[in-house]
């Protein structure tokens, strides 16, 4: 979960998100050269100490031309390499629905049993103590550890979004279409997530827990809850 | 082999007919393809064991919800698809 007054993510917990955390630190480093080379032009030029009285601009044209083709290039190579990492088919070992209602989760898993249930967010008069405030649900999305999971997400009524940012995921909950994308933990653990789509006036009341655990103790789980 | 699918099927697997985000016409495929396939066997009074593959790709990607409404509509005769 995000901590009071974070500005950075939160701490990558899928090979996915650990590229784009990354990605993200070397495109602030390439806008901080930019912002810091432009900020002292700038000073030298307030200052009167660079000024121009060229009538042949050539070099200076193609510097400033090839300089930010470059800038563009060291932006878009590593984007590019995301962005196909991101669409690479996986067989995933278990398929997941998330669909969005006013204002809850359901969750069903029916790839052997029908599991499903619905996920609303714990009440602040009911939540037990060190629990997190609107972020616990009731019951929890539980998924094996290091697996490849596809969920399909879709919604029941209006617009919601299913997004747990520290797995980089955030797909959109449309009625009537079913959204596919795929999610992997590197470690057990527990991940937060809010829906990310105006829907009404609980939106910011219906959270996503994803409970990531050993397979043996998801199996158990599932079997436990199925029908 | 004809054997239990349950061993040899994990989840449904990627089908290069829908490759993207949108899978919805991956679901009503799947529904149609099975539904299709039961009625061609038993008019043909052969087994419909080999239409469980596709009733196993609906069932993991199709809303029930969804299911339930389209089998109503069977029942009623006013299912859009063409079975």
């Amino acid at each position: 979960m995000a901590n009071h007054l974070q500005l950075g993510f939160q701490d990558a917990s899928s090979p996915i998100m650990e590229e784009l955390v990354e990605f993200h630190d070397h495109a602030l480093m390439v806008a901080l050269a930019i912002c810091s080379l432009v900020l002292y032009l700038l000073t030298l030029m307030l200052t009167e100490k660079l000024s121009s009285n060229t009538v042949d601009a050539q070099e200076i044209e193609l510097i400033w031309t090839i300089l930010p083709a470059i800038v563009l290039i060291l932006l878009a190579l590593p984007s590019l390499q995301i962005l196909y990492m991101m669409d690479e088919i996986n067989e995933p070992d278990l398929t997941l629905k998330a669909i969005g209602h006013q204002w809850y989760w359901t969750y069903e898993y029916t790839d052997f049993k029908d599991l499903t249930f619905d996920s609303y967010m714990v009440p602040s008069t009911e939540l037990p103590l060190g629990h997190f405030r609107l972020l616990e649900v009731d019951h929890r999305v539980i998924i094996p550890m290091e697996s490849p999971i596809r969920i399909i997400v879709t919604a029941n009524d209006v617009l919601h979004s299913w997004a747990v940012p520290s797995l980089g995921v955030k797909t959109d909950a449309i009625p009537g279409r079913l959204n596919q994308t795929s999610i992997l933990t590197a470690r057990p653990g527990v991940y937060y997530g809010q829906c990310s789509e105006i829907c009404g006036a609980n939106h910011s009341y219906m959270p996503i827990v994803v409970e990531s655990t050993p397979l043996p103790h998801f199996e158990n789980w599932s079997s436990l809850l199925s029908s | 082999r004809g054997g239990d699918i349950r061993v040899t099927m994990g989840t449904a697997p990627f089908d290069s007919r829908f490759p993207n985000q949108n899978q919805t016409r991956n679901c009503w495929q799947n529904y149609l393809d099975f539904h299709r396939c039961e009625k061609a066997m038993a008019a043909k009074g052969a087994d419909a064991a080999p239409c469980q593959w596709y009733y196993r790709v609906y069932k993991s990607l199709c809303p029930s919800e969804w299911v339930t409404t389209w089998d109503e509509y069977r029942e009623e005769g006013t299912f859009p698809g063409k079975i």
